[in-house]
């Protein structure tokens, strides 16, 4: 009866809202381009959904290129920094720097040196840049957490930097690297909508841009269309790596 | 001839003076219970004798090589990666022993602790008390000439205390390490010590240095005999000699 309600009071509370919206909307004449009711909302979804379907997935898979490039830079990277205490103090003034700027005011100048004709690489730029820092961190943090108890056995029994890294470190990583991503694919497909939105032109297919589209011919139900869709896929993405982060964690102890 | 030996060591640190002056000889064979006081210096002491930390002054000695000495923690500290099998045959591993060979020792060793049929587990599978046995399975693997146990039963309840410290006695029986472990607890440094080296409050010196009479491995009703009690009893006076002076 508790679990019942438990799994049912978020859905009962969304569907109060889009009844209270849609009466709202109706009862009070209010123009479908300022505030379309969420039937109009759902029809628009229903007709635009092969587009909005083919825009995710260019928004989808620039993302998803992104975290490869940033998983494997920002691992060599946490690599080499925990290997070498210097190479670290000399990679974080920058590391921080960029991290605090947010991406979209780095976005233009990225657009700028991608070039007019490849919006799509000003995308991945950025999804990598702000998909970059949970793995790198993740990783760093990873590196250094193995159990001190261990670290004085591996001592007692003489083992050499690399068998303590590749037997003791790298192992002891693992959940972290594990939530890092999770954490970076979210991530990424922000990056990707900011460079989408900076970019502006029709050469981007993207769901940013479906939404921007649409804003200009003042298709107020479509933008929010693309916004479900856009969440959607958030949530999607989310809970696929919220599972890859449990079966992975499931092999790394045994259970 | 002593596996190990500290002369007149001390051990400071930023905060003072940890340990010491200390002088401790363990003999090849004997089995040498520490015991004092919280923050006396305790596992400090037993780093020194794994070699794992040098004294600020004063001398270690050691017999025992490198290999040849082995460290049960008070935690299990297993790796949660790695089967019981992988975590037991890791110290020969690193030694450069092949892996089908690090196995099967490994799998031995893991029998000589009663754990025949766990090779596979992995440590979130096992109990707190298993999971000791592995641990010390992976102490034993390496036959050590000097095996130092830093509270390994603290953790544990009365029962699996009880019946470790007769499966550690036994094992000892068997191939005859010398022994040094840690304890809080009286009772359990005078059942399975030779020896009972008592230290005051920190900085730890010694406070008593205590022959333990009878055999090892201890025989059944040796915890109610009177000469058991009667050392229970010299120990104890002597620790809280140690606390307050």
């Amino acid at each position: 009866m508790n679990r019942a309600v438990n799994l049912l009071a978020p859905w009962l509370l969304i569907a109060v809202l889009l009844a209270v919206w849609e009466a709202a909307c109706r009862l009070r004449d209010i123009p479908v381009y300022f505030l379309p009711p969420p039937s109009a909302i759902a029809d628009s979804l229903v007709t635009d959904l092969p587009s909005l379907a083919a825009a995710a997935w260019y928004t989808l898979s620039k993302a998803l290129v992104a975290l490869v490039i940033a998983s494997v830079v920002a691992q060599i990277l946490a690599l080499a920094v925990v290997v070498s205490g210097v190479l670290e103090r000399t990679v974080q003034p920058i590391a921080v720097v960029l991290q605090v700027t947010p991406v979209i005011a780095i976005a233009p100048i990225v657009n700028i040196w991608a070039g007019v004709d490849h919006p799509e690489r000003a995308l991945i730029g950025l999804a990598s840049i702000v998909a970059f820092f949970p793995v790198y961190s993740g990783a760093v943090t990873g590196l250094r957490s193995a159990d001190p108890d261990l670290v004085r056995l591996f001592d007692l029994y003489d083992a050499g930097r690399l068998q303590k890294l590749l037997r003791l470190r790298l192992p002891s990583a693992v959940p972290f690297l594990l939530e890092g991503h999770k954490v970076a694919a979210g991530l990424a497909i922000v990056g990707a909508v900011v460079a989408e939105f900076v970019s502006g032109s029709g050469k981007v297919q993207g769901l940013a841009w479906r939404i921007l589209d649409a804003g200009n011919r003042l298709q107020t139900a479509k933008m929010f269309a693309a916004l479900v869709v856009l969440g959607a896929m958030g949530v999607a993405l989310y809970a696929l790596l919220q599972a890859a982060e449990r079966a992975g964690l499931r092999w790394w102890r045994g259970r | 001839m002593s596996v190990v030996a500290l002369t007149a060591v001390e051990v400071d640190y930023d905060r003072g003076r940890a340990l010491g002056p200390l002088d401790l000889a363990v003999g090849a064979g004997e089995t040498v219970a520490i015991v004092g006081p919280s923050g006396c210096g305790k596992s400090t002491a037993l780093r020194l004798l794994a070699g794992l930390e040098a004294p600020t002054r004063g001398q270690v000695v050691r017999a025992a090589g490198r290999g040849e000495t082995a460290v049960v923690f008070q935690a299990p500290t297993l790796a949660p990666w790695l089967s019981a099998r992988a975590n037991v045959a890791l110290p020969l591993e690193l030694a450069g022993v092949r892996r089908d060979e690090a196995c099967a020792r490994a799998d031995e060793a893991l029998g000589r602790v009663g754990l025949a049929g766990a090779e596979a587990a992995r440590p979130v599978q096992l109990s707190g008390g298993m999971a000791m046995r592995v641990s010390l399975a992976r102490a034993l693997v390496t036959a050590p000439r000097l095996l130092l146990l830093d509270e390994p039963f603290a953790a544990l309840d009365e029962i699996t205390r009880r019946t470790l410290a007769d499966d550690v006695l036994a094992l000892w029986a068997a191939t005859r390490p010398a022994i040094v472990f840690v304890t809080h607890n009286v009772e359990e440094a005078v059942y399975m010590a030779s020896r009972v080296v008592v230290l005051t409050r920190g900085p730890g010196r010694i406070a008593a240095d205590v022959e333990v009479e009878g055999p090892l491995p201890r025989p059944p009703g040796f915890r109610t005999g009177a000469a058991f009690r009667a050392t229970v009893e010299t120990v104890s006076a002597a620790l809280a000699e140690g606390s307050t002076g």
